[in-house]
């Protein structure tokens, strides 16, 4: 059975009618166009399709769009400034290299922004396990952890730190 | 996933009569089993019960020396507690540890506990600080509610409104996780409460189970040393790909070791 779900996404104020069993995912990608945010193992593990749903990062493959209904979404797409000035996170990940394929991206960004709101100040030791729930089958983790601890700082007022090489 | 009709009540009363409606409808929780589930078409309810928007689900209490904690409080909430850090901090600790950060965000301690997944972390919290499960219709000591694999005490159409786990006077959880997953292949909830003291082992079998040897030897000596060369039978255990019965046996005291350490 058809229902109506509305909720803000990034901002902005939607409304679709969608089958019962519509997953956020498919309702922010199928019937809202934004495809930034991707889907990897559909089975949540990989967290590609991390979005923020009223500020908590959320795999947005294990949630009825249903469940989401008046809350605040925020997705990739929602970071950068009007201008196209990068979120510091985003631009961190720039600047150190923080991806290959690019694919885990969107979801690494996101679940490392709401790590950084509750942990304003991790450690490297703190980045890898925050980021357990997301999956990179590129880089080692490696560069990721280099630009969350960037992004952290400059998230903190300061700038994004300059990559070593 | 099949179809199925989704409501989203906002008193528990209302939830309860769209319960009584229908053999085939199932409560929402967080959503972080049931979703998979029905994606995998493992399940086919007819229609699914929301229980996100009911406060009355919601919340943590200090009550009675202990933690009342609504059925519908996320791992993260509980996690990230400072009343669960001061009152049973192996609490918070044990809801920092299910899953990962956004499984946290979204899972819930009654969804956790009426699933009753052999693996899961909170059965063996239940178990060991001696908790009550309050529902619509009754209280079920913690020690009666997991009666088998993704078995509970409930009746069909009961709903569990919140769990009340008494404060120990020490108290640790100790798990080898999956790596994957990170569900527990064993994980070992030690209290102590006076001079008596509960090991309650999850993961390990199929269902939470006390190991009562250990507990009799931490009564008497609240050290590590004290459970050397006691070992749970490996008869009935759980077997997989990840971890024999024998292995999860050796695992059980290894964990229960690290718990008592880590307990102090």
């Amino acid at each position: 059975m058809p229902c109506t779900v509305s909720m803000t996404v990034n901002g902005k104020a939607v409304s679709r009618e969608v089958e019962e069993r519509t997953l956020l995912v498919t309702f922010l990608r199928d019937h809202l166009g934004m495809t930034g945010t991707h889907v990897g193992c559909d089975t949540s593990q990989c967290g590609a399709c991390v979005v923020h749903v009223d500020g908590r990062s959320v795999k947005s493959c294990t949630i009825l769009a249903a469940q989401a209904d008046g809350a605040e979404i925020t997705t990739i797409e929602g970071l950068a400034a009007a201008d196209g000035t990068l979120h510091p996170m985003q631009a961190a990940f720039r600047e150190h290299h923080g991806l290959q394929c690019g694919f885990c991206t969107p979801g690494m960004v996101m679940s490392a922004i709401d790590l950084v709101k509750d942990n304003p100040t991790p450690t490297e030791q703190d980045v890898r396990e925050g980021l357990e729930g997301n999956i990179c089958r590129c880089t080692g983790y490696h560069n990721i952890v280099k630009a969350v601890l960037a992004g952290a700082e400059a998230m903190n007022g300061g700038s994004v730190k300059a990559a070593a090489e | 996933m099949y179809e199925f009709t989704y409501h989203r009540p906002t008193s528990l009363a209302d939830a309860a009569a769209m319960l009584g409606r229908s053999e085939e409808a199932k409560l929402l929780g967080g959503g972080q089993t049931l979703l998979p589930t029905l994606k995998q078409r493992l399940a086919r309810p007819s229609d699914l019960i929301d229980l996100g928007q009911i406060a009355e689900l919601k919340g943590i209490r200090e009550e009675a020396g202990g933690l009342a904690i609504g059925a519908f409080t996320r791992h993260a909430e509980v996690a990230h507690s400072d009343l669960v850090r001061r009152v049973i901090p192996a609490l918070a600790d044990l809801a920092e540890g299910i899953g990962d950060r956004q499984v946290r965000n979204m899972g819930t301690l009654g969804g956790s506990i009426c699933n009753a997944d052999p693996s899961a972390d909170y059965p063996s919290a239940v178990v060991a600080l001696k908790a009550t499960v309050k529902t619509d219709r009754r209280e079920i000591a913690g020690d009666d509610f997991f009666t088998g694999m993704f078995e509970t005490a409930l009746e069909p159409g009961e709903i569990v409104t919140s769990v009340t786990f008494q404060k120990p006077d020490k108290a640790a959880y100790a798990k080898f996780r999956n790596p994957a997953s990170r569900y527990a292949i064993v994980g070992v909830f030690v209290a102590r409460f006076g001079g008596e003291v509960r090991v309650a082992v999850t993961g390990a079998g199929p269902s939470v189970f006390r190991a009562t040897d250990m507990e009799t030897a931490l009564a008497g000596n609240f050290s590590p040393d004290a459970l050397n060369g006691i070992k749970v039978a490996s008869d009935g255990l759980n077997a997989d790909i990840h971890a024999s019965a024998d292995y999860r046996a050796h695992l059980v005291t290894v964990m229960a070791k690290r718990a008592v350490a880590a307990a102090g």
